[in-house]
């Protein structure tokens, strides 16, 4: 017997309760469905929901939590055996006795103390889904038959239902939010672990980030410094370049297709642009580390500049192009959002188009502008996998764009890849790393929608 | 139509082009109570409007005398606006909009390829329905027309254009100590006060409003019929309405519009005591509308 098996014969109870609701409604009607409150559909329904939801939150408490029960069963019942065992050792025994009674390889298969407890875990296993069962059958059934009494004419099925999808579309909206909060907990619990290690004042203001520390001790590598600032700086330098390709570029080619395209090269041209946004940016990463960024190398060197083959010049263009539909479709959000009132407004003056746009329609869509460059700027910080392939990887402190700087994502991507130990500085360096960015791009992103918010109540 | 006093149209089939023809300057509406000796400054002939596959207006003839009010009457979607927003090619910039017949002012034709539409917006502004302001000072937005036109030579002129109109509009009192704030901060009566001024800023000849007081309360609605009495002083005004008393009120000619079709056209005196038309009777009565 499994936990599928309750969820077999839950799932026809429930289909019985929607017949069950669906029938006795219409029969306390005496087959004149105009005298019921609710259409029979929502009786049944809401017999259905009845039958269905005590068993659902029985058995999702039921799952998790059966096995810690009966793994301090398992503890009692080795009695003795267990006793002098640290936590470690008493996790291993029980892992084999598990494996055991899963029948999977364990090392420990032939102990017959093991096999013992193998046993006695299946058998507590088949007990609890039993009693999985039973409960929620009595659940089901109990739901089931009390809605099914509360069926008269005058019930306000349809009331209840709805009351049960309002709070359906409740939990749905809460889970992002609290996984959010999950992330952003465990971060800030590494973090502190992190702190610990190394000093928050050598994180923010040590100029020097070399974080490959040994991690046994016959190893040999350097001792580490963790300075955050070298990042932060090869961050915003490719940032810079990304905006300075992005912003641009992105607001005049929103101008053009909000204010000058006929719709025909509209009805091109705005595709085209979202199907840009849609090349991943792994592709992006291997354009720009494989194609611009040596020509960027071959025209500096034809113009006697020292350029490194993997700088911050070729990521930054590149992430500037990714960017461009990002802020083109944003902007022409909002110069759409201004009022065709003012346009006509400025027209009847005898204003031309580009006096229009350039003194009326850019200055209303200010705030919104403003609004996406920033949101643009948060997602070029954010991005990977182009500076991983392209920026390189030496913490360089420059603002030279033709040499090869490293970004905040890139040395948490190089951190936590390879072999690691989860405790050591340079492991949890990467949630320092993660949680000062997150910081900065949620500022970015909190101004940004306010901004936006604030652009939308002038005009609404 | 239903005008029988109506004046020939003179410029009919004439080739098209700025200022050439002088034959009509002088010309006089016979029409008008109490002024006789008008000028004819705008005129429509045989003017059909269409929206895609749609026909908004069939073969309407317009007189506009100057230095007068002329009110366009008529129930919704009877076109009223369809002919305001051709007299300054404002359709211009609704796609699928097509304009055929002939309209002129001071005798050139407007829909003329050789016309610079800009420079024919300047000299007929326009009011609209709904106030919009833009979002810039009260002094920004009576300075925007002056600016981009370079009617003023320096800041001190361009002071006194913005305070003039200010003034004109009957709205200086009122901002004179906020020039500097947002316009949009205005009431809605200022607001659209604000927005006459701002037409009026750039000296144009002719002002089309487009129910202009639509969007107002009774009290701000009469401050801006004071104010269309004042201007006719100065300008040409057509102005669109809903409101009979208003167009009663303010002008001199009235024109009714039904179905695309201009039915009447007259003095105002004699469109509401005694209209020719039995629709427009039906109209004016409240039997429709």
């Amino acid at each position: 017997m499994s936990p599928y098996f309750a969820v077999a014969v839950l799932i026809v109870l429930i289909t019985f309760g929607h017949i069950l609701g669906r029938r006795g409604a219409q029969q306390a009607a005496g087959g004149q469905n105009r005298l019921l409150h609710s259409l029979p559909h929502y009786y049944g329904l809401y017999v259905a929901l009845w039958t269905g939801i005590p068993a659902v939150i029985l058995i999702a408490l039921w799952i998790p939590f059966q096995p810690y029960f009966l793994d301090s069963f398992l503890i009692t019942s080795l009695g003795d055996k267990a006793i002098g065992l640290n936590n470690d050792q008493l996790g291993l025994l029980l892992n084999d006795i598990r494996n055991v009674a899963d029948g999977n390889i364990s090392s420990r298969a032939n102990d017959p103390l093991v096999i013992a407890a193998a046993n006695r875990l299946t058998e507590w296993r088949q007990l609890g889904y039993g009693g999985l069962l039973v409960i929620t059958l009595v659940a089901a059934i109990g739901g089931l038959i009390l809605a099914r009494k509360r069926v008269t004419i005058n019930l306000r099925a349809r009331n209840a239902v709805e009351r049960v999808f309002n709070v359906v579309l409740f939990v749905a909206s809460l889970i992002a939010i609290l996984t959010t909060i999950g992330i952003v907990l465990s971060l800030l619990f590494e973090t502190i672990r992190f702190f610990g290690k190394v000093p928050i004042t050598e994180f923010l203001f040590n100029l020097s980030w070399s974080p490959q520390t040994a991690l046994r001790a016959d190893q040999v590598a350097s001792a580490g410094t963790f300075g955050a600032v070298s990042l932060f700086a090869g961050t915003l330098l490719i940032t810079a370049i990304a905006m300075i390709v992005a912003v641009p570029v992105g607001l005049m080619s929103a101008t053009y297709l909000s204010e000058y395209a006929p719709r025909k090269v509209r009805d091109i041209l705005k595709p085209a642009l979202e199907i840009l946004a849609g090349i991943p940016t792994v592709v992006y990463g291997f354009f720009a580390a494989l194609t611009v960024a040596p020509a960027i190398r071959g025209w500096g060197e034809a113009l006697g500049l020292d350029v490194a083959s993997e700088s911050a010049l070729a990521a930054g263009l590149v992430m500037g192009i990714m960017i461009i539909p990002f802020v083109s479709s944003l902007s022409d959000d909002v110069i759409n959002a201004v009022p065709q009132t003012l346009r006509d407004g400025s027209y009847a003056l005898g204003a031309t188009q580009s006096e229009t746009v350039r003194q009326v329609i850019v200055p209303a869509a200010f705030p919104g502008i403003v609004g996406s460059v920033l949101l643009a700027v948060s997602r070029a910080i954010g991005e990977t996998m182009i500076v991983v392939m392209a920026a390189g990887l030496a913490a360089n402190l420059t603002i030279n764009p033709l040499e090869a700087v490293t970004t905040v994502t890139v040395q948490i991507v190089t951190l936590l890849v390879g072999d690691q130990e989860f405790d050591s500085a340079k492991t949890l360096a990467a949630f320092a790393l993660g949680l000062a960015l997150f910081c900065v791009t949620l500022a970015l992103n909190v101004i940004a929608l306010r901004t936006v918010r604030k652009y939308r109540e002038k005009y609404d | 139509m239903n005008m029988d006093n109506y004046i020939p149209a003179t410029a009919k089939g004439a080739p098209a082009g700025m200022g050439i023809d002088p034959v009509a300057t002088g010309e006089k509406n016979i029409n008008m109570d109490g002024i006789e000796e008008t000028t004819i400054k705008m005129s429509a002939r045989n003017l059909d409007v269409f929206y895609g596959d749609k026909q908004a207006l069939f073969g309407i003839d317009l007189d506009v005398p100057e230095r007068s009010v002329t009110a366009l009457i008529g129930p919704s979607g009877c076109g009223k606006s369809t002919f305001l927003r051709c007299l300054n090619r404002m359709n211009d910039t609704i796609d699928g909009c097509r304009v055929e017949g002939d309209i002129r002012i001071d005798q050139s034709d407007i829909y003329d390829r050789a016309l610079d539409v800009v420079e024919l917006r300047t000299r007929i502004g326009m009011v609209f329905q709904k106030p919009n302001p833009f979002p810039k000072s009260i002094y920004d937005n009576v300075a925007y027309g002056p600016k981009i036109h370079g009617l003023a030579q320096d800041r001190e002129e361009l002071d006194h254009i913005v305070t003039s109109s200010l003034e004109k509009a009957g709205l200086l009192k009122e901002v004179a100590d906020r020039l500097e704030s947002p316009g949009t901060g205005l009431s809605g009566g200022q607001q659209q006060r604000l927005c006459i001024a701002r037409a009026i800023a750039v000296s144009p000849e002719v002002i089309l409003m487009d129910e202009p007081c639509s969007a107002l309360d009774p009290i701000a609605t009469a401050h801006i019929e004071e104010l269309i009495d004042e201007l006719r002083e100065n300008f040409t005004i057509v102005i669109v309405t809903h409101n009979m008393q208003q167009a009663a009120r303010v002008s001199q000619q009235t024109a009714f519009f039904h179905l695309g079709i201009l039915v009447e056209c007259n003095s105002t005196g004699e469109i509401f005591t005694s209209p020719s038309d039995e629709r427009t009777q039906g109209y004016i009565t409240g039997r429709y509308g």
